[in-house]
Formats: C-alpha cells, sequence, structure tokens
C-alpha cells in the first residue's frame, strides 16, 4: 500500500483550530508483543476521524491505550494540548474521553436507564437528567424500554445504549470501536445516520473505528488506515475514496486481472 | 409448640449463616474471588464489639459499641484488600484463596493473643431475656436476630438500587471493563466492597454472640456460611441469605428427628445434593437478574 505519512500534517476538512486529541509515536505491548509500533495521529475538534484497518490490526489495542485500560511503553497522548498517557482510566474518563468498546459491553442486569447513569458516574453536575433525554432523543427506543434490563435488549439496541452510556459521561472525544459490528446492513445505516447527526448536531468529536470501510468512510471526514500495529494511509476520506488500494482492499470493488494477481500477493502478507 | 421453638431457633440461626453467606457472595461477585477468611471477620467483629460494650473493658452503650464496631471491620477489610489482596491482582484465583485462608489463621490467632481462648460472652440488652407471643416463649435475642436481619436486608437492598455507589458495585460485579471505561474507580469499589463485607461480618458476629458464647475459633461456622452460599447460587444475595435460612433451618430438625449427629452434616449434604440436581444453585435464575 502506498505509504502517505507526509500526509499527516495536511489541514482536515471538518477541522477548527487545535486538536482535541493527539496521539504521538505510541507503542503497546501485549507481554512481549508489540501490537502498536508508533502510531501518531491527531483528530480535530467537531471532527469525526475513522480508523481502518483488518482484524488484528491494532485497531482496538490503539483506542484502550488512548482511554488508558492500557499503558503504551513509549509516545505521548495529548488532550487538549495536556499528556494523559499512563494515567488512571477513571482520570481519562473524567478529563474527557469515552470509550464504547468493541462489542458494547452494556451492564446487563442494570436496566436502560441505570446504565445511562453510569456513563454518568463521573459526573457531579445537575445536567445528567437532560443529558439522558437527550440521549433518549436520538434513540427514543431506550426510553421505551428504559426500565428493561440491558440485558434483554437486542444487539442493535445495546448498541444505542453503549453510545449514549459514552455520551453521559459529556465527552471532548467519543471512540467509537466497531459500531456495525454483528448488526444488520439497515440497523447499521441507521446507527451511522445517527452517529453523523449527534457529530452535526451537537458537535460531537469522535474517533470511529471501523472494518466496514464504505460506511465509515461516508461518516468521517478524516481516515487513516492501520495494518499490524502502524498506519500505512492517511487522509479526507474524499481522497481515500478515490485511492485504488483502499477501493481494492476495504471497499471490495474488483480492479482489472494484473491488479487481481497483486491483490493475491499482498494478502499473503496480511495477518 | 416444639415445631414452632425449633423453627424460630433455626430462624435465627439461618440470619447468622445468610448474612456471612453473604458477605462471601459481595465479594466473589465483585472481585471473582472467594474470602474464606469470612468466617474469621463475624469472629473478629463479635470480639471488637465486646471490647466495646462488655463492662469488663471499654463499657460503652451496646449499640454504640456495635457501631463502632462496625466501622472498625469495614476499615479494616478494607486495609485487608488495598494493604494484601491487591498485591495479588493477576495471580492465579488459588493464591487469593490461599491467602484469604492464611488471613484466617492470622485472625484467629490474634483473636486468642488479646481476649484468650475461653469462652466470652458479649453483653447485650436482650441475652437471657424471653417475652411471650401467643402462648409461645420467645428469647429476646432471637427477635433482636431476626429484627436486625430484616434491617439490614433492607438497608442493602436501598443501598444497592438506589445509591450511586451501590449501582457502581453492581455495574462492576457485572462487567468490570465497563466499568474502567465509565470511570469507575474499581479498585477502590473493590475496597469498599471489602469494608461492606466486613460491616456485615461483624453484624453477623454480634447476633451469632447474642445467643451465646464467642471464642476465636467461632470463624469456623463460615463453612457452613460458604455451603449456605452455594445453596444460594453463590451470586445471588437473596440467595445467600435464603441458604442460610434453609442450613439454620435444617439443622435444629435434623437434630432433633433424625439423630444429633446428622445436624452437623446436613448443611454439607444439602449443599451436595443441591450441587448434583441444579449446579447453578437454588436461585440460579431468579438471581442471574438481580444482585
Ligand atoms: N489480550 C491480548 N493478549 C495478547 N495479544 C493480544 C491481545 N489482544 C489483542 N492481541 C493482539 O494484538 C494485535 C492487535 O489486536 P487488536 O484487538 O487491537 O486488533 P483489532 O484491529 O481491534 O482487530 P479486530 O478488528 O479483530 O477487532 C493482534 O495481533 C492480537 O492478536
Ligand atoms: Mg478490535
Amino acid at each position: 500500500m502506498t505509504d502517505t505519512a507526509g500526509l499527516t500534517m495536511e489541514r482536515k476538512s471538518g477541522a477548527t483550530g487545535a486538536p482535541v486529541l493527539e496521539v504521538k509515536n505510541i507503542e503497546t505491548f501485549y507481554g512481549a508483543v508489540m501490537a502498536i509500533r508508533g502510531v501518531s495521529l491527531e483528530v480535530g475538534e467537531g471532527q469525526i476521524v475513522t480508523i481502518l484497518g483488518a482484524n488484528g490490526a491494532g485497531k482496538t489495542t490503539l483506542l484502550k491505550t488512548i482511554s488508558g485500560v492500557m499503558d503504551p511503553e513509549k509516545g505521548k497522548i495529548l488532550l487538549d494540548g495536556r499528556e494523559i498517557q499512563g494515567h488512571d482510566p477513571d482520570e481519562i474518563v473524567r478529563l474527557g474521553v469515552a470509550h464504547v468498546p468493541e462489542g458494547r459491553e452494556v451492564f446487563p442486569f442494570l436496566s436502560v436507564e441505570e446504565n445511562l447513569r453510569m456513563g454518568a458516574f463521573t459526573r457531579r453536575d445537575d445536567g445528567v437528567s437532560a443529558d439522558i433525554e437527550m440521549v433518549y432523543s436520538y434513540f427514543p427506543i431506550l426510553r421505551e424500554r428504559f426500565r428493561q434490563q440491558a440485558g434483554y435488549l437486542s444487539g442493535g439496541q445495546q448498541q444505542m445504549l453503549a453510545i449514549g452510556r459514552g455520551l453521559m459521561t459529556k465527552p471532548k472525544i467519543l471512540l467509537l470501536d466497531e459500531p456495525s459490528l454483528g448488526l444488520s446492513p439497515i440497523l447499521v445505516q441507521e446507527i451511522f445516520h445517527i452517529i453523523r447527526r449527534l457529530n452535526a448536531e451537537q458537535g460531537v468529536t469522535m474517533m470511529l473505528v471501523e472494518q466496514n470501510a464504505k460506511v465509515a468512510l461516508k461518516t468521517a471526514h478524516y481516515g487513516y488506515v492501520m495494518e499490524v500495529g502502524r498506519i500505512v494511509m492517511n487522509g479526507p476520506t474524499r481522497q481515500l475514496m478515490e485511492s485504488e488500494d483502499i477501493q481494492e482492499f476495504y471497499l471490495g470493488m474488483h480492479g482489472e486481472t494484473q491488479r487481481g494477481q497483486k491483490r493475491w500477493k499482498r494478502r499473503k502478507t496480511w495477518r | 409448640m416444639e415445631i414452632a421453638q425449633l423453627l424460630l431457633g433455626g430462624i435465627s440461626v439461618g440470619c447468622v449463616y445468610g448474612l456471612v453467606a453473604l458477605g462471601f457472595v459481595l465479594i466473589y461477585k465483585a472481585t471473582e474471588s472467594v474470602n474464606f477468611a469470612q468466617g474469621d471477620l463475624m469472629m473478629l467483629g463479635a470480639f471488637v464489639t465486646l471490647q466495646f460494650a462488655n463492662t469488663a473493658y471499654w463499657g460503652m452503650p451496646f449499640w454504640l459499641g456495635m457501631l463502632m464496631a462496625v466501622i472498625v471491620m469495614a476499615v479494616i477489610g478494607y486495609l485487608m484488600e488495598a494493604l494484601v489482596i491487591r498485591r495479588l491482582f493477576g495471580q492465579p484465583q488459588f493464591a487469593v484463596v490461599i491467602l484469604t485462608i492464611a488471613i484466617g489463621f492470622v485472625l484467629r490467632f490474634i483473636a486468642g493473643f488479646i481476649w484468650g481462648h475461653e469462652p466470652l460472652t458479649l453483653e447485650t440488652p436482650f441475652t437471657g431475656k424471653n417475652m411471650t407471643i401467643g402462648g409461645l416463649a420467645v428469647s429476646l435475642d432471637e427477635i433482636f436476630i431476626i429484627a436486625t436481619t430484616i434491617v439490614l436486608t433492607l438497608v442493602l437492598y436501598l443501598f444497592f438500587a438506589r445509591t450511586k455507589l451501590g449501582v457502581a458495585m453492581q455495574a462492576s460485579s457485572q462487567n468490570q471493563l465497563a466499568a474502567y471505561y465509565m470511570g469507575v474507580p474499581v479498585k477502590r469499589i473493590h475496597g469498599l466492597v471489602w469494608a461492606l463485607s466486613g460491616g456485615i461480618s461483624t453484624i453477623a458476629g454480634v447476633l451469632f454472640a447474642a445467643r451465646g458464647s464467642i471464642d476465636p475459633n467461632l470463624g469456623l461456622l463460615g463453612i457452613k456460611a460458604f455451603a449456605a452460599a452455594v445453596i444460594g447460587g453463590f451470586g445471588s444475595l437473596p440467595g445467600a441469605l435464603a441458604g442460610g435460612l434453609i442450613v439454620g433451618i435444617v439443622e435444629p430438625f435434623a437434630g432433633r428427628y433424625i439423630a444429633a449427629g446428622y445436624s452437623q452434616i446436613m448443611p454439607y449434604a444439602i449443599m451436595l445434593l443441591v450441587l448434583v440436581l441444579r449446579p447453578n444453585g437454588l436461585f440460579a435464575q431468579v438471581q442471574s437478574k438481580k444482585v
């Protein structure tokens, strides 16, 4: 894939002023295994930035490192210019990073509303009830089910709850890990429509990890492509959508035979 | 009449078992490890209350002494988690189990050292007093035990259902990772669960002491409470209480109608039966929905 790391510093569409989140050259390990191998990126205020990549590329590990569930061995993570790497997750939540984890991870035996209130656990202000109303206005089904145990919700509803719960922390940046996972195409459309609305109407800054490149590129302003722990390509999503490699590997558009050959060779190096 | 008496006695002992079982389940649900020092915490709680309240010691009013003991034991529970158990974070579960067994020995030793090995009696306002309800002679300590258990259960229910901290404790026991993501300080929550468990054990110890004497080996009763917790499903707070009541009620009847020796093995016999017939415990269904 073309290495376009030189584009990193390019002005991004949607960004206004200084970045909310800056990741500088971080390395994260599982024991001796290096899962993140020197990743740098930034997310501007009001932007949606997507991270694309195949299974095992390190997308989830990257998000865990940002939210403090894992600590990087090297590198810096800046939130509004302030270093947050190595801090405890509860402190990072307080500072304004919300992580909507892969696989939703709702609290199964708490009610929908209790799940949302858990999102506000670190908050001391009295705007919590108003924010629950805001979440319900975007996800009306959650209002209907507010007393039901979250474990009984469908997958799509649980995803909505996980996003709502993340919003309840009142984040400066919302990290979304594969919100499309295991959902029907219609539900994916529905959820991403709401994600776009949240960004446009509430100004929520987001980092969106996805394997569903099509919908992610349509939603985000800027994108990074990850492969085995590294960023191998980045750019405004419009530009990425036109890239042949992206079309071939992520959007599943088949090129001519000669490219098919090339693709097979590349596949072998993939993990 | 005799049956009613046996039943009442069984219920009151069952309350004690149930509360100790509650301590087991609380810690297990929150931290996924079993605290085998639970019974010894109960023993220590009873002695600390005695230290505060008995006239031969510091002679505080009974209720104040009990309150002080609950606070002291909650602090001890918190510190045990924060200073000892937390060091084993990431180690295999059996390491924690062995450690808690060792802590139990240490607590028994300390209690023997401070209060001696002779049985002592906690002075309560109820001990040895009786009243008659509908022709049935009821001892006041039994009423005290049952009433205290009911009140404590209600308080705990409200705590878990209504307070932010209580809901956060439920949340971190249901999905620890997600609790981290929500900014819940999970380690501190674990400490607080140990504190809660220490406080509850103390009340259990006082209730037990209201019926008879205490000595440093009282904590071995924790094994019966463990059986009660397993019968109740080892994951359900109402189940723990119910399991305690079942064990408490069956014991005196087995002693009376089968043979004296049988009452001792009944808790374990029931536990085995439950494990064979309903491996998840009697309250598996109900329990998985509520804490
Ligand atoms: N708990 C773990 N212990 C050891 N290695 C791990 C662990 N979790 C992930 N890894 C490894 O780290 C690498 C990155 O994993 P990660 O989960 O971040 O990938 P991902 O891009 O999120 O993948 P997916 O799209 O499947 O969610 C993989 O090679 C994976 O095998
Ligand atoms: Mg992942």
